[in-house]
């Protein structure tokens, strides 16, 4: 069976053999894996895929495996979002979007390893150590849901689920040489998924090629009365896989070619928006002038809205917690030694930000930057059809080489925050490679239009074969 | 610019429990964001409404019908520190 496989192919296999027989060849691979991209296996995983076979079950991913990222919850299998807070804790009830799946007939394979609450962008911060990226064992393979990208790159599943608040699905995308998208806020329910910046996030699909993210976005996306931000919206996403971008217009936003991109980086992008108009698609300039305050702005909102959803951790009813003498030292030990240090210190910042004085200059203030950012999008928009420009300004980094300053980690995300921002979907692609490292193109749209995000990335990847290229043999 | 004595208070306001040494520390990186931070104060926003969602909903009802709900048992699984179908904690003050 070969290690790469699009969901297409697994497919294949499991009419040739068995769903037990592929699940029992993915859990061969994670069991030699050197990148520790899952933090648990589920061993539930074959039994689920011989009772598909047993039950010859007819749904769309019939016994085909899936990663799961660690803030996702699955009945019976932990739930940690990578911290040391949520130790033990199994959750009672599945998410929305592992309903979903499970009436599929997809089959999980484990949960996978994440910066903690989803604070970060390279998989450091996990309280189960760093997962390493499967091109180069030594960098980072982004973040947050640098698991779910590093065993999708590695061949360790299929397809992944990640999250993405600021651009944690898009960004491991870019590192590993996947395909990951961001959707419109309101198409994917967030029931069941461990709150942090909730105004922010999206459930998204990491895959080897745009179809499969399309085959996912099929069975998770939806209306969920259960999730009251949830759009009633109905998409169909592998009817947009169309291989053609004739008259599609192309916006590049100048701010996104910053100062500070790597210049194999911008060729790389280039050479894929000219790829896109030799395909018959045109390209315009276009400036979007206050996407230069979206980073500050993403990151006051979303650490003034972690300060209220981690509250809840108070090592009352679930997971980790220190013992004392009354309650508040209770909670404030639990606290202190549950939470690691970049969660602390967003917490601290999203409290100082909401305090009394402060909450105008900060937390407004930032609201309000929210608003002329979402306008830069809305007008950029209604001249072209999509927007591209570099996912990451740079290659994936050395483990260690930027933890220690939480500044220059949270520039990183400059290409990436301003679309959950606006909450418009947004994919990165693999668009090309820098001393052996990928390099992703990101497609923007607008709101609900991931059909033509959709055909322009796959229009650009029936076109190029940089999703074909795979890690050196690592497990 | 954060003090030390700020941040003993915000870490009482987000009952965290902060250290001699973690004050300073922290002192220090939460100071170099804030700066960064404020950039924002260059851009005019008087005018401007306020994005709190960028999805524009509002309320969103249902009927008012008592559904199933998590038993006691499951909502308690989690836990070693439980007594007659309660959580159990340590005294306030």
């Amino acid at each position: 069976m070969a290690k790469w496989m699009s969901v297409a192919q697994v497919k294949e296999k499991i009419e040739e053999s068995s769903a037990e027989e592929v699940t029992a060849r993915y859990l061969e691979v994670i069991g030699k894996s050197k990148i520790n991209g899952y933090v648990t296996v589920s061993d539930k995983a074959l039994e689920q895929a011989k009772k598909i076979d047993e039950e010859g079950h007819s749904g769309p991913l019939a016994g085909v495996p899936i990663a799961i990222k660690d803030n996702i919850s699955v009945v019976g299998l932990p739930n940690s979002c990578g911290s040391k807070i949520l130790e033990g804790y199994v959750p009672p009830f599945n998410a929305h979007v592992i309903e979903k799946l499970l009436a599929a007939g997809a089959v999980v394979l484990g949960k996978t390893n994440m910066d903690e609450f989803a604070m970060g962008s390279s998989t450091e911060t996990s309280h189960f150590g760093p997962t390493s990226n499967p091109w180069d064992l030594e960098r980072v393979p982004g973040g947050s849901s640098g698991g779910s990208a590093a065993v999708v790159a590695a061949g360790e599943a299929p397809f992944a689920l990640g999250s993405d608040t600021g651009g944690s699905v898009r960004c491991p995308a870019s590192f590993c040489g996947i395909v990951g998208l961001k959707p419109t806020y309101g198409c994917v329910s967030r029931y069941g998924v461990v709150a942090y910046a909730n105004s922010l996030e999206q459930v998204g699909p990491l895959a080897n090629n745009v179809e499969d993210i399309a085959v996912l976005m099929d069975v998770i996306g939806g209306y969920d009365r259960k999730d009251s931000t949830s759009i009633d919206n109905k998409t169909e996403y592998q009817k947009a896989l169309v291989d053609d971008v004739k008259g599609l217009k192309i916006g590049v936003p100048k701010e996104f070619f910053g100062e500070g991109i790597h210049p194999d980086v911008e060729k790389a992008v280039w050479d894929a928006i000219h790829k896109c108009e030799s395909l018959g698609a045109t390209w315009k300039e276009v400036s979007m002038p206050n996407i230069n305050y979206a980073l500050a702005s993403y990151y006051i909102i979303a650490m003034c809205e972690a300060s209220s959803n981690l509250a809840r951790f108070d090592g009352t009813r679930y997971g980790f917690r220190e013992s004392a003498e009354n309650w508040h030292a209770m909670v404030s030990k639990t606290r202190a030694d549950g939470f690691g240090t970049e969660v602390k210190r967003r917490i601290l910042l999203g409290t100082y930000a909401l305090s009394a004085g402060y909450h105008d200059k900060y937390y407004l203030k930032a609201l309000k930057v929210r608003t002329l950012v979402k306008q830069d999008f809305d007008k950029a928009l209604s001249e072209v059809d999509l927007l591209m420009a570099p996912t990451m300004p740079n290659p994936a980094f050395k483990i260690g080489e930027k933890i220690e300053d939480p500044l220059t980690l949270y520039l990183s995300d400059i290409n990436t925050c301003p679309i959950n921002l606006a909450g418009v979907p947004s994919i990165s692609v693999p668009c090309g490679f820098t001393d052996g490292l990928p390099v992703g193109l990101q497609i923007m749209g607008k709101p609900f239009d991931e059909p033509t995000v959709l055909r322009a990335a796959y229009t650009f990847e029936q076109n190029t074969d940089y999703h074909t290229k795979r890690p050196p043999e690592v497990a | 610019m954060i003090t030390k004595e700020d941040v003993e208070h915000i870490g009482w306001l987000a009952r965290i429990e902060i250290n001699e040494q973690e004050t300073v520390e922290y002192m220090e990186k939460l100071n170099s964001v804030l700066g960064y931070f404020g950039q924002l104060d260059e851009l005019p926003t008087e005018d401007v409404a306020p994005t709190y969602h960028v999805a524009e909903l509002y309320n969103v009802f249902r009927e008012d019908v008592v559904e199933e709900c998590l038993q006691q048992e499951t909502v308690l699984a989690n836990t070693e520190n439980k007594q007659d179908g309660a959580f159990r904690v340590p005294k306030i003050g």
